[in-house]
């Protein structure tokens, strides 16, 4: 089997969400630093649940479906990009729900909401 | 400690972050659940692949369900799985999206890029709020 069964459904993943930026302008790749904020802390917590879980063997991955490249730890480099892939689409849906309801989402100033509806474009 | 308590506790944990320590308060915003509908079908469909086919394997002894079978598929449903994945899988999910979700959304309240926001649609998109919708949003 293929050793990119893992990879092809990451790269599903990503071609699932990246098509928001462009057609609802979710902006997240203009707002880079802040969306590592979000993920680096990510990949740090799920890899070391993963290491955990590896380790004691609540899970474990078919070698002919994986990439096969491992970090310390047993740690496949596909399970390292899931945890990067996944919180960036979860960040594109998140923004893609914005760009379309305008709905207060908690990050806007004080004032620039009325109802749960942002009702200030901000600077573009 | 097993799968099922590991993830009912980040679960757990991450709830409380968005409620008490940062009080991002996602979890009382329809746009957050909104988000995470979409999110969690689309979660159903890919970690069926990577559960069904199977990429990952599951112990037995660390899910409520059994153990993935060696030449065989998981069950689709029931023992303990959710479209071939251990339920678990739903609950380290939404424990992963909601984490990065706050981690967001509190960076941006500190003012890290809170701007640009998203929108407005470049595609016409059925439900959008359009002009005059009590904002002043103009498309282009």
């Amino acid at each position: 089997m293929s050793h990119l069964s893992y990879v092809a459904v990451l790269a599903f993943v990503v071609a699932g969400t990246a098509w928001l930026e462009v057609a609802l302008r979710t902006r997240v790749s203009r707002r880079w630093r802040r969306l590592l904020l979000a993920v680096v802390p990510v990949v740090v917590v799920f890899s070391a649940w993963d290491l955990y879980a590896i380790a004691h063997g609540h899970w474990s991955f078919d070698a002919s479906r994986v990439t096969g490249i491992e970090l310390p730890g047993s740690l496949p480099l596909d399970e390292v990009l899931f945890f990067v892939v996944v919180p960036i689409a979860a960040v594109l849906t998140l923004e893609a729900v914005r760009a379309v309801k305008r709905w207060e989402v908690g990050d806007e100033p004080p004032g620039t909401c009325s109802d749960g509806v942002r009702t200030d474009d901000g600077p573009r | 400690m097993t799968y099922t308590q590991l993830a009912v506790a980040a679960v757990a944990l991450v709830m409380v972050l968005d409620l008490v320590v940062v009080r991002t308060r996602l979890l009382r915003r329809k746009v957050f659940w909104t988000a995470y509908a979409i999110i969690a079908f689309f979660q159903l469909v890919t970690n069926g692949i990577l559960t069904g086919l199977p990429i990952v394997r599951y112990d037995g002894a660390a899910i409520v369900g059994s153990s993935t079978p060696v030449d065989a598929r998981p069950p689709f449903l029931g023992d303990g799985r959710i479209a071939y994945a251990p339920f678990e899988d739903l609950l380290f999910g939404f424990a992963l999206v909601l984490l990065t979700l706050v981690l967001w959304v509190w960076a941006g309240r500190r003012g890290v890029q809170r701007t640009p926001y998203a929108g407005p649609p470049r595609v016409r998109w059925p439900g959008s709020a359009a002009p005059g919708d009590g904002a002043s949003y103009e498309p282009g």
